[in-house]
């Protein structure tokens, strides 16, 4: 016992043994509740009619449609709304992060206090205020029209779509009308996606807009200054010099706050925008399935985090091969 | 740079792994409910995992019946102002408790939204589900609750803006329409508007404030429910003359307790408290009468109230068990005067079938 | 020099004033700033009603509706925003327990008793708060947990989620560094698992599934799932920080106690272990701030916290529509606490680091929202040097 290799394959092999015993325990004891309760197991359960209706968006879905679209549907929202806040994070982040650097005092002022602020409060609370900030615009009687065809009032954001027709000139634009309960026609943003698009991008953009900061500042002074003696002008020194070295030291930590971005998406579902775990809800709660319902959720997550985490440190690998590096 | 407080630091280690292993320890103290107070009244066994009547056993040790009811909904569940719960399903639970405990006021409230309701149920964190649910197949078959008995006949249907001109379901063609998920209206709603192709767009929020709340803010033109909850929302409305509830149903939704198939026993206690409560009304048994009661000649009345016949034992309880439910709750008719009256609802069709409605349940005997 | 020429001279120095570029923007934004802040003191102040007679209804709001703030909802609710359903009588149990945690926060900045004393300090205060909350004692009804709600429930989620998860943590991060690959294998999936997944799925996970996870009969009550699964997550998260601490020891360390004889527990527990959660602690705080703000996510599950409590009040029908007021409100609130305690970690770093840049910037690399510290300490120090700009 006193070999240090023994030693170490006990160790081990007790360690293993005990998280196993630990987790069949809890299995065992799983298993006898659903079979006591006749719940049933398996993923069967997929194959089955939802019985309940998704708020309508880009993919077609109806209450006879499975359980298994009903999931599809619900990771499409969540991928739309991810992607889309990963690409407008990013460019408000960075610009306020290049804000806070500025030379005119007062616009790292308003950058900082938009930092603090997002900074120092819940995102939920953020994201119910944005809700509530949409509910208070007008009923679609009054709706707001700041430009042709385009609506604006608490059922949502009503714009112009392209649609196919027969004969020249074989699209036409489609305004949306206000008919009878609604506007029909065209296509809309519904309040829940833009209150969701809009906290999830303030929010992530002020931490991004500080790594932002932090990786400019990390770049040595030297080039800045040599690339002023140069002659360029500050907006080109920012693009040219400093922006390129400061991103090998920004994209690590920016990464992390994206995937925070797609995993804090799934507050949506206290807002009633239709995402993956919004639907995992319902389905675990009318199929009492809750163990599959939520690995499948949880597995979904992974893959994502794990193919957005290679795509970024890719992305990350390439800019250290590209440009010098002195991290 | 030398290592800094060592010895400190190993203390503070062990001192965590100590404070880590008591909190744990209290934990598992507190699971199990709150056993505040010591069994008394009938038969208090101890739960074993094996035994044939679990749920019954847990009611018996805890000394509650804990119901699983809506988050407010008037006449059926809500708190008054005092924070005390009445409603059609609260007397529910209340008549368990007064059966199996002696005490209606025995009962312990878990609100809970219609996505919740049945997990709730399945995990045990409620007893028995008191919570105007609906009867279906999937229901009874698919997740295995079973349902002891009927308490309200209703329907699914709708409730509109009286500005909005909608006179019929049809009207509603091309509406906006909350409802909640988890729900049969939800589906009923879906159903419908397909087989009639008629179209509508869902707004699905899960708590009932919020999505009543949403209807009342203009979020949606229609709200679907079934009727009863309707019109009690409606009288809770800021303004309820701007608003009208269709009397047309679009399916029929009977309620009822649900309970876990696991226990035999307890489903019959809370069928019988049930069928009890409606065959004091068809006796003439009211809380008033009940003592009178006790003194008659009636062989029904008389196996009713306990006086011969032990009814009570057989279920496991004792004799007066019917006797305390219309003592301490009322009999069915006490309890729609008392919750459903209020709102304005008629009885309809919840009438006994003597009086020409569909309630009729199997007599005392 | 003239009267009038010092004033001038100090606008001239003022950072707003600086040059051209600066004045123009100063004035420009300036002006827009002011006359969105004079907006907002009349939607505010001027005109906002500020509290309602007993028993009277909203009309005299709904009224000013979109020219004033109507305060008095807070007013009104505000026991219920901050105690949730706790009965009305027995209030001042949770209000005690807030100020133990908020003693215990001021007691774990005091650097003098950074020893065992802290250890009993977060053992003992929790404990009592908690006492508080349930009752039990002589004069203090119990109080079931399905009536905790408020300030006091987002002060224990988060407190006692942190003093459970944080030797978790620490075995966890050793195990993920551990040479024993079974052991590293694990632990790497915990966290890894833990960290990819939101914090939703553990909630729902906690409310609906451990349950069955317990012996028929016995139940455990929401709060506590709800607890269990918050450590769990930060378990996985603070173990992150604390391995960037580990890794920030120098190998000199490791090395020195190696040759004094030390085997591995010894070594770590008195050398490394100490030395690595010191440096860790700015990040540990900012993670302490992260998780108070998540505590908010238990509405999901049903339970009151403070945001629970302000979104419970405006879905009442007398109250429907004043949510603006009543969130910027529990903004308020939070932000006070998080900002304080954020300031107080810049304070921290600038303390025990003074080489690392001195302000916000640094924030960055101290492990400010999730999973930024495992980039912290991996060489981003030397990088990262004090700045010659003025501020």
């Amino acid at each position: 016992m006193s070999d240090p290799r023994t030693r170490a394959v006990v160790a081990q092999v007790l360690v293993v043994v005990g998280v196993a015993a630990a987790v069949s325990a809890v299995a065992v004891q799983a298993v006898i509740n659903l079979r006591a309760r006749g719940i049933a197991s398996g993923f069967g359960f997929l194959g089955r009619a939802a019985g309940f209706e998704i708020a309508p968006g880009p993919l077609e879905f109806t209450s006879r449609d499975t359980y298994a679209r009903a999931l599809l549907v619900g990771l499409h929202n969540t991928l739309r709304v991810s992607l889309l806040g990963i690409v407008l994070a990013t460019l408000l982040g960075t610009a306020v992060g290049v804000a806070r650097l500025s030379n005119v005092w007062m616009a790292s002022a308003i950058a900082r206090g938009y930092v603090e602020a997002m900074r120092n409060t819940p995102l939920l609370l953020q994201l119910l205020f944005w809700y509530s900030l949409s509910q208070a615009l007008p009923a679609p009687r009054e709706a707001l029209n700041p430009l042709p065809g385009v609506f604006l009032c608490f059922r949502g954001l009503f714009l112009p779509a392209l649609r196919g027709r027969a004969g020249y000139p074989w699209v036409a634009l489609e305004r949306p009308v206000l008919a009878g309960f609604g506007f029909h026609g065209g296509t809309s943003i519904s309040p829940e996606f833009a209150a969701l698009l809009v906290g999830l991008t303030t929010c992530t953009a002020a931490f991004i807009g500080e790594i932002v900061r932090g990786g400019i500042l990390a770049v040595d002074k030297g080039q800045g200054e040599a690339a002023a003696a140069l002659g360029l002008s500050r907006s080109r020194i920012l693009r040219l010099v400093v922006l390129p070295q400061a991103l090998p030291v920004i994209i690590p930590p920016a990464t992390s706050q994206l995937l925070n971005l797609v995993k804090n998406s799934s507050l949506a579902v206290a807002i009633g925008y239709a995402d993956l775990i919004s639907i995992t809800n319902t389905t675990l709660n009318q199929t009492g399935q809750a163990i599959e319902a939520i690995a499948l959720a949880m597995a979904a997550y992974l893959v994502v985090s794990a193919s957005l985490s290679l795509a970024l440190n890719a992305y990350n690998a390439a800019v250290l091969r590209r440009g010098g590096s002195r991290a | 740079m030398r290592a800094s407080t060592g010895r400190s630091e190993l203390v503070g280690l062990r001192g965590w792994m100590c404070a880590f292993a008591f909190v744990l320890s209290a934990c598992s103290r507190t699971a199990g409910g709150d056993a505040a107070s010591v069994p008394t009244g009938e038969g208090p066994a101890r739960a074993s995992a094996s035994s044939a009547t679990p749920t019954l056993d847990a009611v018996r040790r805890k000394n509650f019946v804990q119901c699983g009811v809506t988050t407010g909904v008037a006449g059926f569940s809500a708190p008054d102002a005092r924070g005390e719960w009445r409603g059609l399903d609260v007397d529910v639970c209340r008549a368990i408790a007064a059966a199996v405990l002696g005490d209606a006021r025995r009962v312990r409230f878990t609100p809970l939204t219609a996505a919740q309701r049945f997990t709730a149920l399945q995990s045990g964190e409620v007893d028995v589900l008191s919570r105007i649910t609906t009867i279906t197949f999937q229901r009874d078959v698919q997740l295995g609750i079973e349902f002891p008995a009927i308490n309200w006949y209703d329907g699914t249907t709708f409730i509109v803006r009286k500005s909005s001109g909608v006179k019929s379901v049809k009207d509603l063609n091309g509406a906006t329409i909350c409802v909640q998920p988890g729900t049969t209206n939800e589906v009923d709603v879906a159903d419908y508007f397909r087989k009639h192709k008629l179209t509508f767009t869902p707004v699905v929020i899960e708590r009932l404030e919020e999505v009543t709340s949403a209807y009342f803010a203009g979020r949606c033109d229609a709200f679907s429910q079934d009727q009863a909850t309707l019109a009690a929302l409606r009288a809770r409305a800021p303004n309820p003359a701007d608003h009208v509830v269709l009397s047309e149903l679009i399916s029929r939704g009977p309620y009822g307790p649900g309970v876990m198939p696991n226990d035999p026993r307890w489903i019959e206690i809370v069928r019988w408290s049930v069928y009890a409560m409606i065959n004091a009304e068809e006796l003439g048994l009211t809380q008033a009468t009940i003592d009178r009661a006790l003194e008659s000649d009636d062989p029904d009345v008389r196996r009713f109230v306990g006086t011969s016949d032990g009814f009570g034992p057989m279920l496991g309880l004792d004799a007066a068990w019917a006797y305390r439910i219309v003592k301490q709750v009322g009999n069915y008719a006490e309890s729609v005067e008392r919750n459903i009256k209020p709102l304005g609802v008629e009885r309809g069709v919840n009438r006994l079938w003597k009086d020409g409605g569909v309630v009729y349940v199997p007599p005392l005997r | 020099m003239t009267a009038g020429a010092r004033p001038v001279a100090w606008i001239r120095r003022a950072p707003m004033f600086r040059d051209r570029t600066n004045a123009i923007a100063s004035v420009v934004l300036g002006a827009a700033i002011a006359y969105a802040g004079v907006g907002f003191v009349r939607w505010g102040i001027v005109h906002a009603v500020w509290s309602l007679p007993e028993d009277a209804g909203s009309e005299t709001c709904r009224a000013v509706r979109g020219e004033g703030a109507c305060w008095a909802v807070v007013a009104e609710r505000l026991r219920f925003i901050l105690f949730g359903t706790y009965p009305f009588a027995e209030q001042w149990r949770p209000a005690a327990a807030c100020v133990l945690f908020v003693a215990l926060y001021a007691a774990s900045s005091v650097r003098r008793w950074c020893n065992w004393r802290l250890l009993a300090l977060w053992t003992l205060l929790p404990s009592a708060a908690v006492t508080l909350l349930r009752g039990g004692l002589p004069g203090m009804p119990v109080v079931p947990s399905e009536f905790w709600g408020g300030l006091p429930l987002t002060f224990l989620l988060s407190t006692v989620g942190f003093a459970v998860a944080f030797p978790l943590a620490i075995a966890l991060a050793l195990g993920r560094r551990s040479p024993l690959p079974a052991v590293k294998a694990l632990c790497i999936a915990y966290i890894e698992v833990v960290r990819g997944v939101p914090l939703a799925t553990f909630l729902f996970m906690a409310a609906v599934m451990f349950p069955l996870f317990v012996p028929e009969g016995r139940t455990i009550d929401k709060v506590l799932r709800a607890q269990a699964a918050l450590v769990m997550v930060i378990a996985a998260y603070v173990a992150e920080v604390v391995r960037g601490g580990l890794q920030a020891v120098p190998r000199g360390q490791y090395e020195a106690a190696a040759s004094l004889g030390l085997t591995y527990w010894p070594s770590t527990l008195l050398v490394v272990l100490p030395q690595a959660l010191r440096v860790s602690i700015p990040a540990l705080v900012n993670t302490f701030i992260a998780f108070f703000k998540d505590t908010s996510l238990v509405t999901v599950i049903g339970l009151f916290d403070l945001l629970g409590a302000a979104r419970a009040v405006i879905v009442d029908a007398k109250w429907v529509g004043f949510g603006i007021e009543v969130y910027l409100f529990v903004a308020a609130v939070y932000f006070a606490f998080c900002y304080g305690v954020s300031r107080y970690s810049q304070h921290l770093e600038r303390v025990l680091q003074p080489d690392a840049v001195i302000d916000q910037g640094s924030a960055v690399f101290n492990g400010r929202g999730r999973g930024d510290a495992s980039h912290r300490h991996t060489g981003r120090q030397q990088v990262v040097r004090r700045s010659a700009r003025p501020a």
